[in-house]
């Protein structure tokens, strides 16, 4: 018998008779589920969530479950396939033995793998202040659960809503919050909303859309209190903010949009790269150890997830972008269950949407890349529009408003790493098709966390955030 | 073969059976000049791009091609471009689909369904065994569709069905039309796009006195966020949407029961099977693509692409037909597979012109497929390839006969 059918043989006996864990079920884990049964995996599937429900979608939370179209229960995502899975459902992962190759669960458990998916995402970052962010009627937004304890409060008709945060999520519950008539404050910290994702030019035709819709938008300011019923109080129902430029706002309800934190806390110990921006991997989704050696049978995917990108000088990307997931969990899946010379890369044109104020917002590239923009296409007085990212005299990102169509155009440059700025359109030229500065905010600079973030290129570069995470 | 032969072949009427050769060979140079101021693209990653490249006009009036006669007015969808385009197409789709008017489609369904049942009861209660599947089934169920929801009188259905015939027949492309009959074509097809204008003119006039049912009235009198549209522009879109709303379904029907009929074993499959109906449907428009590709465009700026730079200013073919079947897209690109996956094909065009009926012609084609699977039994082609209409753009089966054993209730 030679090498190559002693490894041809121990791949197939691995499919066979192999163990998998995937450790996080929401999109990515299912996906990867689903691709490794694809791939011919037919050994032992076990999938951990922390969540009791089976995987659902999450983009309909901020919109259509909150808009009270959809219930928050009927987002259960399609599974494609039969997976004969073990599904260990409203129990989280708590530890990850790499040496003996076992993942401990919060019961007691302890699951052995042959090979090991992280999918375990992110979860809301919570009000600063926990007394404050226990009182009725404060809210954050990321499960299923928590949008149906939203959209009741806002079904109860409050007084006024006041949203913290205006990125996507924030935007998108301040549409909806308008669509139902409700009163609505968006207090922000930046000077404009989504300035994290799409940068200062972007972000004021975001704050003109927000307050031609009635929403009171007070950017540049800071919440710094909430307080309950009686004067002062920190219990009860929260009736009050205070703001950091003086104001008092009543509100009835509070919803904390300050983005997510990656749940790694499960891993602490385990001797990975993780950190703040989640976990670092090979484009192969091949976890790094903390040392930056690549691991064998640790994978990574979904918005845990960053790995060096070719189009992006190589620089770690972490992309919170449904489409991320899906692809990301199906490469890795592969990879798990193949040769080093079969391996597939995870390299995608990263791309996103939101829909707010009647406006339907589409992405692709890494936008907050980009230090210039231009307006190529259509009005952005009318809304219908679209823009190019440039960095270094190439197009790196691209975001329409209303002009979804013409994705694919800008999609193919930011591949080809084409000139930027583009060459102008034929027609329904903007007025002004100068590029100028995009004003990303520096991400050191506390404000809305973009979806998309570029880490640096060494995973150990960041050695000052590889200490476990306190919520604060 | 040089690309200026491939192309004039493939126009000929006597290939219109299958072209399909010659826009292989054309493939060889996937963005190839094929006469003075004009280029074919038949790759299908090319198309991808130029059909999403905002270099790329539609706008007929820029076209070096002689735009058709009569065309200095108002320009209908398909042959503008943004912003008038886009607009034009918000004031259509918000009396056609979603948000504004959901329900249009979707309620057409048990209409479709008892038209399609009542032309095989026709054809049952003729006592014959053998029927045109062009004019005795495909054909009628469109175009009555397409009346009720534009609001055009079905009785006038026998005048502008024999003018919109001549038009297409006229608007020869190819090498045909310099011939004596190719001439006569033209000229006819001249008369009766006058005779089809000044009728819908005086449609659109009568909708602009007194509102009436349908789409088009609606577009008059919309108090949308667009406000309505004018008469002119209304004519041209009223053409537009009366021709586009049932001759290409009509061919995809007719395309349909031939490919299956060619197909060994696919028929009744399909009888069997009918969940598998609209994919197999999604495959016969990869392969037999009712609008094989549409003459407006033209290149606004010198584009390179593929090796080839097309200079600002000539016309631009995007052959969806030939990139349809690209084998560097698509595994076996001849072969009918109605279970083929990521079939992502351009048999309903590709970027903002995107065919705006397509989800009413799969409605019908499904409805008019299911039924015709259900009810025929054991059906052949009599005459395969069947007989052409003209036109290169809209091509389709003028008849295709079959005979059968029965047809059930």
């Amino acid at each position: 018998m030679n090498t190559a059918t002693l490894i041809a043989d121990a791949v197939s006996t691995f499919k066979s008779e192999g163990r998998i864990v995937i450790v996080g079920a929401s999109l990515a884990g299912l996906r990867a589920a689903e691709a490794l049964r694809d791939e011919g995996f037919d050994g032992q599937l076990t999938i951990i969530g922390d969540e009791r429900h089976q995987p659902y979608d999450r983009p309909p939370l901020s919109k259509q479950v909150l808009k009270g179209w959809v219930p928050a229960d009927h987002t259960e995502l399609p599974q494609m396939r039969e997976l004969d899975a073990d599904w260990r459902l409203g129990v989280a992962a708590v530890g990850l033995d790499r040496v003996n190759m076992e993942v401990h669960l919060a019961d007691g458990d302890k699951v052995p793998f042959g090979r090991m998916l992280i999918a375990t995402g992110t979860r809301a970052r919570q009000w600063f202040n926990p007394k404050e962010a226990a009182l009725e009627g404060v809210f954050t937004l990321r499960t299923r659960d928590d949008a149906a304890r939203l959209q009741a409060a806002l079904m109860a008709g409050p007084g006024r809503v006041l949203i913290v945060g205006s990125g996507f999520i924030g935007s998108e519950m301040a549409s909806v919050c308008r669509e139902l008539g409700l009163a609505v404050t968006v207090a922000e910290r930046a000077d404009a909303p989504l300035v994290g994702a799409l940068g200062g030019v972007i972000g004021e035709i975001a704050a003109e859309m927000q307050r031609d819709h009635g929403v009171d938008l007070r950017s540049g300011i800071s919440v710094e209190a909430l307080e309950g019923a009686p004067e002062g109080s920190s219990s009860g129902h929260v009736r009050r903010a205070r703001l950091s430029d003086g104001t008092v706002l009543d509100v009835d309800v509070v919803v904390a949009s300050l983005g997510s934190i990656r749940n790694i806390e499960w891993l602490e110990g385990a001797g990975l790269a993780t950190g703040f921006w989640g976990v670092a991997c090979d484009a192969g989704c091949r976890a790094f150890d903390i040392n930056g050696v690549v691991t064998d049978n640790i994978f990574v995917a979904g918005d845990i997830a960053r790995a060096p990108h070719v189009l992006y000088n190589y620089e770690f990307l972490s992309l919170e972008h449904w489409d991320n997931a899906v692809l990301g969990a199906a490469v890795a899946a592969r990879n798990m269950v193949r040769l080093e010379t079969d391996r597939v890369p995870h390299l995608p044109l990263p791309s996103f949407w939101s829909g707010q104020f009647g406006v339907n917002i589409k992405g692709v590239g890494v936008c907050s890349f980009g230090d210039e923009i231009v307006i190529t296409q259509g009005s952005t007085k009318e809304r219908r529009f679209a823009a190019a990212y440039g960095r270094d005299g190439r197009i790196v990102g691209a975001v329409t408003f209303n002009h979804g169509k013409w994705l694919e155009y800008y999609g193919a440059m930011i591949e080809r790493s084409a000139p930027f700025p583009p060459p102008p359109p034929g027609y329904d030229r903007p007025a002004d098709m100068t590029p100028v500065p995009a004003r990303f905010p520096d991400p050191r600079v506390p404000t809305g966390t973009p979806d998309v973030v570029l880490t640096g290129h060494d995973p150990t570069e960041r050695g000052a955030e590889f200490r476990p995470r306190k919520e604060r | 073969m040089t690309p200026e032969a491939a192309w004039a072949n493939a126009m000929k009427f006597e290939n219109r059976a299958d072209p399909y050769p010659f826009f292989d060979q054309l493939r060889r140079t996937p963005v190839a000049r094929v006469a003075e101021k004009t280029y074919v693209v038949t790759g299908y990653r090319e198309l991808m791009t130029l059909a999403h490249d905002p270099r790329i006009s539609s706008d007929s009036s820029r076209s070096p091609l002689t735009p058709d006669p009569g065309d200095d007015g108002a320009q209908s969808i398909i042959r503008s471009d943004p912003p008038g385009h886009d607009r034009a197409r918000r004031q259509v789709m918000r009396h056609f689909g979603p948000p504004h008017s959901p329900d249009v489609i979707p309620d057409m369904e048990p209409t479709i369904v008892r038209l399609c049942n009542d032309l095989l009861d026709k054809a049952k209660a003729s006592g014959k065994s053998r029927i045109d599947v062009v004019d005795d089934f495909a054909y009628p169920v469109p175009v009555a569709v397409i009346c009720t929801i534009l609001g055009v009188p079905v009785e006038d259905e026998p005048s502008f069905h024999g003018w919109i015939f001549d038009l297409l027949a006229g608007q020869d492309l190819g090498p045909d039309a310099a011939t004596a009959e190719g001439q006569a074509r033209v000229e006819k097809g001249q008369v009766s796009s006058v005779a089809l204008d000044q009728y819908l003119t005086g449609l659109i006039e009568g909708f602009v006195r007194e509102p009436g049912e349908g789409l088009l009235s609606k577009l008059l009198h919309d108090d949308g966020p667009d406000g309505p549209m004018s008469p002119d522009e209304a004519v041209a879109n009223a053409l537009l949407l009366l021709f586009a709303g049932h001759d290409s379904t009509v061919n995809t029907i007719s395309n349909c029961v031939m490919t299956l009929l060619r197909n060994p074993g696919s028929f009744d499959l399909l009888g069997r099977r009918p969940e598998l109906i609209p994919g197999a449907i999604e495959e016969v428009q990869r392969l037999q693509s009712a609008v094989q590709f549409f003459p407006s465009r033209s290149a606004t700026d010198d584009i390179e692409i593929a090796g080839t730079t097309i200079p600002a200013g000539s016309a631009v073919h995007l052959v969806y037909s030939a990139a349809n079947r690209d084998p560097a897209q698509f595994s076996h690109p001849n072969r009918f597979n109605p279970k083929r996956t990521d079939n992502e094909h351009f048999g309903w065009g590709s970027g903002i012109h995107t065919c705006l009926g397509g989800p009413l012609a799969r409605l019908e084609v499904n409805l008019a497929l299911e039924t015709f699977v259900r009810r025929v039994k054991n059906p052949h082609l009599v005459v395969d390839p069947p007989p052409y209409r003209q036109s290169q753009i809209f091509r389709g089966p003028r008849h295709l006969l079959i005979d059968f054993d029965r047809i059930s209730d």
